[in-house]
């Protein structure tokens, strides 16, 4: 079996406020064992809905979500998920948050206290083992958080714009190391993102999404040696090549959100 | 310290003393000197009842033991009501209907129940610290934000873990506020239990016991004190919450 995930004809509708909203829509793809694969669309496409729904977090509406052949019906530690959102436990300090995973899962202080200093080093955070997430920037919680997901050392790993609140330097630091952890470890990772070019740098495959209800409007598989040229030739032409086929779907997203707040609706 | 601050309390004992001396009548209002020498001979025995400072441990004591009991009922089941919908509903109308009967309310109930005597008191302390400790633990557990939760659960947490390790933590600031509120008013119950009938001992005994002898110099003492008790308790848990709940702020 060469897929880890099986998204399957997946819908998710919310309600809210009596309104349907179709978020996803009749989506499918599959991930395959080691394979780092991220998706890119308009805000509001469903992306983070995707990544609750593999996490377990949310239901789909229809349709089904394998893992290992097996139907996931609720979270568990094999899919670790990196929030779009600030997550850190506020009582705890960065240590007692990175090792929060490996504590539910019993793993003695001595040696859990030992692996999260080591992703805390990894993202370059030595130091701040005491400091409390109140006395942290809203990037450097995010990075907390990455160590959190990382330690625990999960199968797959769902990522949400983990790198959103990032300056340029930390970003490219933090996608290198990402890149090791997943070559080194054998991880899947999905990733979502809104840099086209984060996704060409980093993955083996990128989806595009489609303006809401999201859909697959196209999926581009990356054919360039690691570690990647971010000005070389083909870099470029594949980073071109999603921004053309993104361009109307964000286009239509941003008259979508036009017409729905003139009461024409969408 | 801001020096302002004292003016108006000295105005205050200054238009007291003068009021004092000029009424010249201590059964209405006693002169300053004669209640401070009252609260600094806290170990002399007061009209035969024992001193001020042993009326004081014994309202004291009255009111810990009402209060732990009342947060030892209160918390666990604010947590159990806050986290699982089933206790919720089970225990919410009964909750809804006694909350908003006073504590002196559940006197001659206590009394026709309990007597008159050491357990009607600790009732009545009980429900009065009960109700603010309930609601702020429920109000704690159902503010926990539901990502915190499911940060756990994709971390591998069971409902075991994520109780423990999330939703009492998290709720933890807003517990000790009820605690605050309700030592506040266990604390004013204590001292109104303390002055019905068949009581012996105690701040609340003290002053009505005082007043039947028209020694009002032992009862603005005994109000004094009762006063800076009341003080002690509502800051001293307000530095903890302050102290070791600062993360608190983080959590919208
Ligand atoms: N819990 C929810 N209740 C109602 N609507 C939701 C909920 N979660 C997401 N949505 C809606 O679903 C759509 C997709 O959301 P989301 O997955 O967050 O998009 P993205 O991550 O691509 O920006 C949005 O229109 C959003 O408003
Ligand atoms: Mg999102």
């Amino acid at each position: 079996m060469e897929n880890i995930l099986e998204i399957r004809n997946v819908s998710k509708k919310f309600v809210s406020n009596n309104r349907e909203i179709l978020a996803v829509d009749n989506l499918t793809f599959d991930v395959k064992y080691n394979e780092f694969l991220s998706i890119v669309g308009p805000s509001g496409c469903g992306k983070s809905t995707v990544l609750r729904m593999i996490a377990g977090l949310e239901k789909p509406t229809s349709g089904e979500i394998l893992m290992e052949g097996r139907r996931i019906e609720g979270p568990g530690a094999e899919r670790g998920l990196v929030f779009q959102q600030y997550t850190l436990l506020p009582w705890r300090n960065v240590l007692d948050n990175v090792a929060f995973g490996l504590e539910i899962r019993g793993v003695p202080k001595k040696e859990r206290y030992e692996i999260a200093r080591r992703f805390i080093k990894m993202i370059g955070m030595e130091g701040f083992e005491e400091a409390y997430p109140y006395e942290l920037s809203g990037g450097m919680q995010q990075r907390v958080a990455i160590a959190r997901t990382l330690a625990n050392d999960p199968k797959v790993v769902l990522m949400d714009e983990p790198f959103a609140a990032l300056d340029v330097q930390t970003r490219a630091i933090l996608q290198h190391e990402l890149l090791k952890i997943w070559e080194k470890e054998k991880k899947t990772v999905v990733f979502v993102t809104h840099s086209v070019e984060e996704a060409v740098y980093l993955s083996d495959r990128v989806i595009v999404m489609t303006a809401r209800p999201g859909r697959i409007k196209d999926i581009i598989p990356i054919d360039l040696p690691r570690p990647r040229k971010r000005d070389s030739l083909e870099f470029i032409e594949y980073r071109k090549r999603i921004v053309n086929i993104l361009k109307d779907e964000v286009l239509k997203s941003y008259n979508m959100y036009r017409y729905a707040k003139n009461g024409i609706g969408c | 310290m801001n020096l302002r601050k004292f003016i108006a309390p000295l105005l205050g004992l200054a238009l007291w003393e003068l009021l004092a001396l000029w009424l010249n009548n201590p059964v209405v209002l006693p002169p300053v000197e004669e209640v401070i020498k009252v609260l600094i001979n806290p170990q002399i025995s007061i009209l035969g009842t024992g001193t001020l400072l042993d009326n004081t441990l014994v309202s004291i004591k009255r009111v810990l033991s009402g209060f732990i009991l009342a947060g030892a009922v209160g918390v666990p089941l604010g947590i159990l009501m806050g986290y699982y919908p089933l206790v919720m509903d089970l225990f919410d109308i009964i909750i809804e209907l006694l909350r908003p009967i006073p504590p002196l309310a559940w006197v001659p109930l206590a009394l026709a129940w309990f007597g008159m005597g050491e357990t009607s008191m600790l009732f009545i302390i009980f429900i009065g610290a009960f109700f603010p400790i309930l609601l702020n633990t429920i109000a704690g557990v159902k503010g926990v934000p539901k990502i915190l939760i499911e940060t756990a659960q994709t971390l591998g947490a069971k409902e075991k873990d994520i109780l423990l390790k999330v939703v009492i933590p998290a709720s933890l600031p807003s517990i000790l506020t009820g605690l605050r509120i309700g030592a506040g008013i266990a604390w004013m119950c204590v001292v109104a239990a303390e002055m019905l009938p068949g009581s012996s001992a105690g701040l609340g005994y003290l002053i009505m016991y005082a007043y039947s002898l028209s020694r009002m110099d032992v009862v603005i003492a005994c109000m004094i004190v009762i006063g800076i008790i009341g003080l002690i308790l509502d800051r001293g848990l307000r530095y903890i919450e302050d102290r070791y709940f600062k993360w608190r702020y983080l959590i919208k």
